[in-house]
């Protein structure tokens, strides 16, 4: 295995979009969540914060250092950067409470531009964020990128491979806002929560299908990693068992975690009294 | 309307005519070839040298002890089929062990395997340059007691048509009748 050397925070395949992204999700973050203090609204607290930073910085880490070419180069840890990119960057993003910043820390122009507020964004907006398209969506990118033939062109081919990764970040960050945004239920406008536990719930089983399927394999699946080396030598049944076990084990974890915080959030809500003019009942 | 249908089908249909390749199609996938790296005389060497002919770029090092061997030698073996437009065609064998594989070493070896082959390598720099543009891995072993050390490389074979185009991906060398016929239908695009 390679020994850690200071370099290797340097990013392998500069990203400026990366940065970009990262940067502004930070500054605009912070800046809601001063504003939000400073004027007693309800908004994420230094955990939230924590969490948030912790997210945003796994996510950079695993796109923009060194870590990239080990993804690039071995079938597991290119599972564990989607399982960052697509699960706990995601969850600890939304768990930070980034609507709460970001409604108070985004300009008011870029927040009402049409970007937002134009009927065919909302329209398709809307589609995705469907609890049932966003299930199917949500487990179709994991199967689709892991189709062998697919696979093969994502690592061959830079473009596709970047496609790849923001298509599970964003993905993620969807899923993971429909689930767990913080926003009181019982205003009509989000899921509510058995929805939510039953979306967490429904992706369980074909990530654990997919999961076996790649680590219980009697013969290499992946044979990009064989044509285009290995970070270091491994024999390819043990990365792919590996791989399986990621793709299967600390992916359905998350939805556990998951149905554990709505059903916090259920139980302090149902001991609360109703929010004036408000209807308590969850809206899904 | 009709006729838009009618279109799309003729193109479908021109699109099924064309045979598949025998060796996996990547056009358009990876970058054109380019690398700045040293020959076997020492000097700098860069991809416009070797625009007009047909290039399979692999990479390797001189002690490894069977898989470059090989792979260099089935490679050989396809060219010498191609009679006299074997020389329409160049191997490019990139060493990433540049300590042990010094020029004078690297020209040995290659000219062993045939006339075509042509041996370059290049600064750590370079090689991670060109590794990282194909999206191959390469890394150095501990070395033994002996100062002996193995280096993992890829096994992938590039070829580039004569405008430096990435075309195919050969990933079995051993399959010298499939290397043959693509070769040479690459050989007919002029």
């Amino acid at each position: 295995m390679p020994h850690f050397t200071l370099d290797m925070l340097l990013p392998w395949e500069f990203s400026p979009l990366v940065l970009a992204a990262c940067l502004g999700a930070l500054f605009f973050y912070l800046r809601g969540w001063r504003r939000n203090r400073r004027d007693g609204h309800p908004g994420p607290g230094t955990w939230g914060l924590l969490g948030f930073l912790a997210g945003l910085l796994l996510i950079y880490g695993v796109m923009q250092t060194r870590f990239d070419y080990l993804a690039q180069h071995m079938l597991w840890i290119h599972r564990l950067q989607h399982l960052v990119l697509h699960h706990l960057g995601p969850f600890l993003i939304i768990m930070g409470g980034a609507h709460p910043a970001f409604a108070s820390g985004l300009p008011v122009r870029l927040r009402d531009s049409v970007l937002f507020r134009n009927p065919p964004v909302r329209a398709l907006y809307r589609l995705i964020q469907h609890p049932l398209v966003a299930c199917i969506l949500f487990v179709g990118l994991i199967a689709f990128w892991l189709i062998p033939e697919v696979h093969f062109t994502a690592m061959l081919s830079a473009r596709r491979y970047q496609v790849m990764n923001w298509s599970m970040l964003i993905d993620g960050l969807l899923f993971w806002w429909l689930a767990l945004e913080i926003r009181p239920v019982a205003r009509g406008r989000t899921l509510g929560y058995g929805t939510r536990m039953l979306m967490l719930l429904a992706v369980v089983p074909p990530q654990i299908y997919i999961g076996a399927h790649i680590a219980l394999a009697d013969h290499s699946l992946y044979s990009v990693y064989n044509v285009c080396g290995r970070a270091w030598p491994i024999d390819p049944l043990v990365d792919q068992e590996i791989a399986g076990i990621i793709t299967w084990i600390p992916a359905a974890m998350m939805s556990g975690l998951g149905l554990l915080v709505v059903l916090a959030r259920w139980m302090h809500a149902s001991v609360l009294p109703a929010p004036a003019g408000g209807d308590a009942a969850p809206a899904g | 309307m009709k006729r838009w249908i009618l279109v799309v089908l003729l193109l479908l249909a021109g699109c099924g005519q064309r045979p598949d390749w025998h060796l996996r199609n990547i056009e358009g996938l990876m970058p054109d070839l380019a690398f700045q790296l040293t020959d076997s005389q020492g000097r700098a060497v860069t991809a416009d040298r070797f625009r007009g002919k047909i290039s399979l770029l692999y990479f390797g090092y001189t002690h490894c002890p069977d898989v470059c061997p090989t792979t260099l030698s089935d490679l050989a073996r396809a060219l010498r089929r191609l009679g006299p437009d074997a020389d329409q065609v160049r191997i490019l064998f990139v060493s990433v062990d540049p300590a042990r594989d010094k020029p004078g070493v690297l020209g040995r070896y290659a000219a062993a395997f045939g006339p075509q082959v042509r041996g370059l390598t290049g600064s750590q720099d370079a090689l991670r340059q060109l590794t990282r543009r194909y999206r191959v891995s390469f890394g150095l072993g501990k070395p033994d007691t002996q100062g002996n050390y193995e280096v993992s490389h890829s096994s992938a074979v590039f070829v580039f048509d004569r405008r430096g185009r990435v075309r195919l991906l050969d990933t079995d060398s051993g399959d010298t009748e499939a290397l043959v016929a693509d070769l040479r239908r690459l050989l007919k695009e002029g």
